[in-house]
């Protein structure tokens, strides 16, 4: 590739350049401008304008109040926090059910890996307006069939208002096939066999080797897992919405009626958070990312 | 690998015992995970599927195996829904992989790596801007009262949001950002020394396309529209936010039936649908998987 691509490069550059080679580099430029332009302009214009739509009130000319009274809203922090609280919980059960068992596959029992691969994926087949007829219909066992045991309290406390812990579950299961292919891409840009029996030959313990020399190795596709599960659980409606929970999501929803400004500047406001912890997180996970990829490509 | 192993630890007698100790122990630490999915992953559909085919009377609490929700979930409005979701699907797949084809193309071959990390970043966070917060943009820009018709008057040219055509500009919206993350990996990994083997061998453009570059992206360009279909066939939150009722979808079909107040047989045909749903995004999915699996040899 060194001795081929810079003689590409350079002819454009001589001054007798060939006619063919003239005629036919400027036109991908033209073309990739106007195709980045037209996509610019679709992506860019439904953004500019819903901030417009929340700022300019015809008639009235400039106002704030849409964001200004957006901390005083009925409901605002309380929906806020329940997702946040959520999404903390959802990250923390996924991760901790989703690191032992792929680092064990990597490790010791290769043989579970296509189980715990489909187990993971499966989520990806069943959407999730699916997978709530299955819980409506499963939390209705409790009234139904249980209410004479000891299971008809867990059933009860699962579906606690302030702390919807049957949100977690279901959340956990539709994060799992994101959060199974971050750790996997991670875990395939380090050598983790080599790397375990190293630690361990020079006296680590099983502990110490997870949380040491594993876990700092994955630093970023850790961060790249719990990102994405937490764009899942801010924005999720559907399942949220259709058990009678309240979070961040159906709050929008539930105000765009009487305040449809307001639901939009949330909307807009929904955005940039998202877009300030990917770039936060990106920024917190390259150094690990950029030097394993770089290894393990020289490698191969 | 295995071979270097005892030679470091002290004892040869030692090790074998500590790997014959270490199969067992590994295979525990992915059982958590795997119990966790059968219990809120395999209850949920369970209870879905049994509901889908058979029947509780309601006074005398016997059950027994019917075909007549799934029947009922094949007829009339439910057929129109499952037929109305695919085409929107299918339809919005086919634009936005083109569209994030030619997008990632020339985000890939533009030699500013701040353009092509921009982009990534931004088609990271687009694609996951689906859902409530995007409906409401999209209100705010092209809704009966938003900015862009207002501005242009879009609505005496036969614009209106809350239809098919409306839902198709907003799916593309979260769709192409979607293409363009799964297919720019795949453009590039075709190597520019593959294009300049090709031209030294005398092949035009248009050969090295035919005969190199699709049939290496065949793979992932079918996966990539699989994914987009699949995607826009499971979104319930951005429809429900945006046209309510007004286009026929299965994801709005399946809600009502459950929140709505109708009458209680509705409930199991819900779970038919749902059962339909998942044979649908299955068979996608039994596309996808090994797609997916194939393209991985090419491009690493």
């Amino acid at each position: 590739m060194a001795a081929m691509t810079p003689t590409a490069t350079s002819t454009p550059s001589e001054a007798g350049a060939p006619a063919k080679t003239a005629r036919s580099r400027p036109r991908p430029r033209i073309w990739r401008g106007a195709v980045l332009a037209l996509a610019g302009a679709y992506f860019l214009v439904p953004l500019v304008a819903s901030f417009v739509f929340t700022v300019h009130v015809p008639g009235q000319g400039l106002t704030f109040e849409a964001y200004t009274e957006l901390l005083a809203a009925e409901g605002f922090t309380r929906s806020l926090l329940l997702s946040l609280g959520l999404a903390a919980a959802t990250i923390a059960l996924s991760l901790l059910l989703a690191v032992p068992a792929l680092v064990a596959v990597r490790i010791g029992s290769p043989r579970l890996r296509p189980v715990v691969e489909v187990m993971c994926m499966l989520p990806l087949v069943v959407p999730p307006i699916a997978l709530v007829t299955g819980i409506t219909t499963v939390l209705r066992w409790g009234p139904e069939h249980l209410s004479r045991t000891p299971l008809y309290q867990t059933f009860i406390a699962v579906q606690n208002e302030s702390f919807p812990v049957v949100l977690v579950l279901a959340y956990t299961v539709l994060a799992l096939p994101f959060v199974y292919r971050s750790l996997d891409a991670g875990l395939r840009a380090v050598d983790v066999p080599t790397l375990v029996e190293a630690a361990r030959s020079c006296g680590a313990s099983w502990p110490y080797v997870v949380v040491r020399v594993l876990l700092p190795n994955l630093r970023a596709s850790l961060a790249g897992a719990a990102f994405l599960t937490l764009a899942l659980v801010l924005g999720e409606f559907t399942i949220a919405s259709l058990l009678g929970f309240q979070p961040f999501a159906v709050w929008i929803v539930s105000i765009s009626g009487a305040q449809a400004r307001m639901s939009v500047a949330v909307s807009i406001l929904s955005l940039l958070i998202t877009w300030l912890l990917l770039l936060a997180l990106s920024r917190a996970g390259t150094n690990p990312t950029t030097t394993a990829a770089t290894t393990s490509r020289k490698e191969s | 690998m295995s071979t270097t192993t005892p030679r470091p630890v002290g004892t040869a007698g030692g090790s074998t015992s500590r790997r014959r100790r270490r199969g067992p122990r590994t295979w525990l630490a992915a059982l958590p995970l795997l119990v966790f999915t059968g219990l809120c992953f395999g209850i949920p559909l369970g209870a879905m599927a049994f509901g889908a085919v058979t029947r509780t009377d309601p006074a005398g609490g016997a059950t027994q195996l019917t075909g007549e929700h799934l029947a009922r979930s094949l007829q009339g409005p439910y057929l129109g829904s499952l037929v109305g979701s695919v085409q929107l699907s299918a339809l919005t797949a086919t634009v936005g992989g083109v569209l994030g084809v030619v997008i990632a193309q020339s985000v890939v071959t533009s030699r500013s790596t701040a353009l092509r990390s921009a982009a990534l970043t931004a088609s990271g966070v687009l694609a996951n801007f689906g859902g409530v917060p995007l409906a409401f943009a999209f209100i705010a820009t092209a809704g009966i009262s938003g900015v862009l018709t207002q501005l242009g008057d879009l609505t005496s040219l036969g614009w209106n949001l809350y239809s098919f055509t409306g839902l198709t500009v907003v799916y593309l919206y979260f769709l192409i950002p979607l293409m363009v993350l799964v297919i720019a990996p795949a453009l590039e990994g075709l190597r520019p020394q593959w294009r300049e083997a090709a031209q030294n061998s005398g092949a035009t453009g248009w050969q090295f396309w035919r005969h190199v570059g699709l049939p290496v992206l065949a793979p992932s360009l079918l996966g990539g529209f699989v994914l987009l279909f699949g995607t826009a066939f499971a979104a319930h939150a951005t429809a429900a936010a945006l046209v309510g009722g007004s286009v026929p979808l299965v994801t709005l079909k399946i809600a009502d039936a459950l929140s709505g107040n109708v009458l209680t047989g509705q409930e199991n045909v819900a779970l038919a649908l749902g059962l339909d749903m998942i044979l649908i995004a299955g068979l996608v999915m039994a596309v996808y998987l090994p797609l997916q699996r194939r393209s991985a040899r090419w491009l690493r």
